[in-house]
């Protein structure tokens, strides 16, 4: 509710001073919080994850005032469209299709899509490996047009609404893999009690043509300010350590990539 | 309005349709046929009877039908080796068992209570007349008093198919492709929100228009007893002759 409040109070008073990137903007961010470690909400209710507080770095370097919004995954970019917040940090890919919509920032981490099983169940990851099988992946992400694109004759698709939903369901056997970003598998499944008896299964993908080129901030077209001003402040948290420290948090390695 | 994204997307649109159609229809047959037992158990004075039917009516009319989805399908899942020494989990395994089921066990306690309100108006004259005749128990409740009861609820009923039928499109949250499920997806990859979902809404409004009208003439049929006979035609030439 205090939520609410905070963000009806600042689209009243700064609403139509969005395209202006001054310090002291309130910008609204968008997020899923459905996708650990990313961003996902604690037992308390609170966001959490990389994302969200890369996303509040990224606020005190640009010195924004921030507030953030939980939007389901496939209502993103339709929700950002329509104003409900002005940025989206949800770990979502820069890709050509999104591209089209909604415009980016510069990256702020990379990592590859991984299929994940069942131990010892062997699956080879190709066409005729995948024969038949069954495949859980989150809707409207780009490992499910990956999937649809390369095995989407093969296998048989079973979308879901969140990444959590995915791991229920090839937890309990109702599909035989999973695919989805490598870390978010790891630390969001493999590494938990329901994901003990699983792991990665096949090559790593990261073929820009379907996972672009990492995750980015997502503003709407023609904000170039916001999206300027989100930039330097990506090179600014990464020159000054604040995002060795948040990645030193949640991770072993330094997810930026190359 | 972008029409291209609108045809190329309709072949998929329509195969979803084919699904919503077919759990909604599987659903309505099993419904129904548990729904006559529950209203008669409802409508006994035996304890034994109408309290586990009043039960199973107060929950299923009680929570929401998305609740009793999540319950059966990921509740399910949780229950993975409990229900395979049952032998059950062949059929919780798939998603399309677990929304027929609830669909099914959700429509059944609307209908029972719609069929308990019908059983309950037959009027009391109608009973002691077939008593009279000599009728009783079983023969009485088949001859006079069901066939007056579904007549009086026919309409009632014909709401709760179109619930039926609008509250399918939940079963996309459990990976089924319905229309709603292929209207997410293509939205997910095209972002063509309107187009994708005007369309969708438009043909679950043609699917609804035919229940409604094949409600209608069974309920036609069924009230032909009430009508005046062949009097109709005349009073309307009439009425029409003497407007000019």
């Amino acid at each position: 509710m205090k939520k609410l409040i905070s963000a009806a109070i600042g689209v009243a008073m700064f609403g139509l001073a969005a395209n202006t990137a001054d310090a002291g903007m309130k910008v609204k961010m968008g997020t899923e919080g459905a996708y650990p470690p990313f961003n996902f909400t604690d037992d308390k209710g609170q966001l959490q994850g990389f994302d969200v507080d890369v996303g509040n770095a990224i606020c005190a370097a640009a010195g924004f005032e921030c507030t953030w919004v939980v939007q389901d995954w496939d209502g993103m970019i339709p929700a950002l469209l329509a104003k409900k917040y002005d940025t989206i940090i949800a770990s979502m890919s820069i890709t050509a299709e999104r591209k089209e919509k909604i415009d980016f920032s510069d990256k702020y981490y990379n990592t590859p899509a991984k299929f994940f099983a069942k131990k010892g169940s062997g699956f080879t990851v190709s066409e005729a490996g995948l024969k038949g099988k069954s495949v859980g992946v989150q809707r409207g992400t780009i490992h499910e047009n990956f999937l649809r694109d390369n095995f989407g004759t093969v296998v048989e698709i079973k979308s879901y609404a969140t990444q959590e939903e995915a791991y229920l369901d090839l937890a309990s056997g109702r599909v035989d893999l999973g695919i989805a970003d490598s870390v978010a598998a790891d630390d969001g499944f493999l590494k938990t009690d329901a994901g003990k008896g699983f792991e990665f299964v096949g090559p790593s993908f990261s073929d820009p043509k379907w996972f672009g080129d990492g995750a980015g901030v997502g503003v709407r077209k023609g904000d170039d300010k916001l999206r300027m001003a989100i930039n330097d402040a990506i090179k600014k948290i990464r020159a000054d350590g604040t995002y060795k420290k948040i990645n030193d948090k949640y991770f072993e390695f330094d997810v930026y990539g190359q | 309005m972008d029409f291209q994204v609108i045809i190329d997307s309709m072949p998929s649109l329509l195969e979803g349709m084919v699904l919503t159609i077919q759990i909604t229809f599987l659903s309505l047959v099993i419904g129904f046929a548990m729904a006559i037992p529950l209203a008669l158990m409802r409508v006994s004075k035996n304890p034994l009877l109408w309290m586990p039917a009043y039960g199973y009516i107060f929950f299923f009319r009680g929570t929401p039908l998305l609740v009793q989805l999540f319950l059966i399908y990921f509740g399910g899942g949780q229950f993975r080796e409990q229900l395979e020494m049952l032998g059950l989990w062949v059929f919780f395994r798939e998603a399309y068992f677990c929304a027929v089921f609830s669909l099914a066990l959700n429509t059944a306690g609307y209908t029972a209570e719609i069929l308990r309100g019908a059983i309950g108006a037959v009027p009391t004259g109608e009973i002691e007349a077939a008593k009279a005749c000599g009728m009783h128990g079983q023969l009485l409740y088949r001859r006079i008093v069901l066939p007056k009861a579904f007549r009086l609820a026919i309409q009632a009923y014909s709401n709760e198919v179109v619930f039926l039928f609008q509250a399918t499109s939940l079963v996309s949250i459990i990976t089924l492709m319905d229309l709603t499920g292929y209207a997410r997806v293509i939205v997910a990859r095209t972002f063509d929100i309107y187009e994708i979902y005007i369309t969708a809404a438009l043909l679950y409004l043609c699917v609804t228009y035919g229940i409604l009208y094949v409600f209608k003439k069974v309920e036609h049929r069924w009230s032909a007893h009430l009508r005046q006979r062949d009097t109709d035609d005349v009073d309307e030439a009439a009425i029409t002759a003497s407007m000019h």
